[in-house]
């Protein structure tokens, strides 16, 4: 139980490192990926400790989230690669105000 | 069922490290769907088989497609062929390859002993999923679907391609 929640908090750390740390937006997203899947593990990790079927539900909610989640973004890469051929997310940084 | 656990929470941990630290997205990619297959493992053993196969068909089957189609589709040309002539040499799937070998080898395992060493933990199977899931919780269910189909659109809007010259779609030059 304990071990399982720790895993998932050190999962959702290294994703969080990868957000921080790379700025590539591909890597972003993945790194969101990751985040989102340790909080799922953390869920089922909780859900299977009770022995309710709670915890599995939240994870079908997380990965619809999820799904959604990916669907945008990755058309936002597209339209980010298409106006500025990069996919350094420090490009898009400005404002136009 | 311990060591299982502790084996593939240590591919989990090595395989997202990789992740976060390669600098071809594609070698990234494969590193996390080796990630994502030893979470469905620590998912089977903690009793969520339901969970452990939505794992692998969603997460590994549809959204990590979703990011090959995209990576897919960014890098046209020469280059690209050069990218998937790499693809083929043994540094770039040996890490993958023999952490996939390894979790194939627990999965053999804890299908082999299913009945046996499961006794501490309660799986709770699709069927007692299914209720809770359309019982309780059917208002997060409308909910999740009113979200898929705002993703639906949303991804539309944002991925078509808009015209430079302010045309409309059927207008000749």
């Amino acid at each position: 139980m304990e071990h399982g929640l720790i895993l998932a908090g050190m999962l959702f750390c290294i994703g969080l490192a990868g957000v921080i740390v790379r700025r590539n937006i591909i890597f972003t997203l993945l790194s969101i990926e990751i985040m989102l899947n340790a909080s799922g593990l953390a869920f089922v990790v909780a859900g299977s400790r009770w022995g309710q079927a709670d915890g599995q539900i939240i994870f079908i909610f997380i990965l619809a989230m999820a799904a959604a989640e990916v669907s945008v973004g990755l058309a936002l890469l597209l339209q980010l690669y298409h106006k500025f051929k990069t996919l350094d997310s420090d490009t898009a940084s400005r404002m136009r105000g | 069922m311990n060591e299982v656990y502790y084996i593939s929470a240590t591919i989990a941990l090595i395989s997202t490290l990789m992740v976060i630290t390669r600098l071809n997205a594609i070698h990234a990619l494969l590193y996390f769907i080796v990630s994502l297959f030893s979470v469905a493992i620590i998912f089977f053993i903690l009793g969520a088989p339901f969970a452990a196969a939505l794992e692998v068909i969603i997460y590994a089957g549809a959204i990590m497609v979703l990011f090959v189609f995209v990576i897919m589709m960014l890098n046209l040309g020469p280059e690209a062929i050069e990218q998937e002539r790499q693809l083929f040499r043994p540094e770039v799937w040996i890490g993958p390859g023999v952490l996939s070998f390894v979790l194939f080898l627990e999965f053999i395992y804890v299908i082999r002993n299913y009945g046996r060493h499961l006794s501490g933990v309660a799986v709770i199977g699709p069927k007692q999923v299914g209720i809770v899931l359309f019982g309780p919780y059917l208002l997060g269910v409308e909910l999740a679907s009113l979200l898929l189909l705002v993703g639906l659109v949303g991804a539309y809007h944002l991925g078509r391609r808009r015209r430079s010259s302010g045309l409309r779609k059927g207008e000749k030059q």
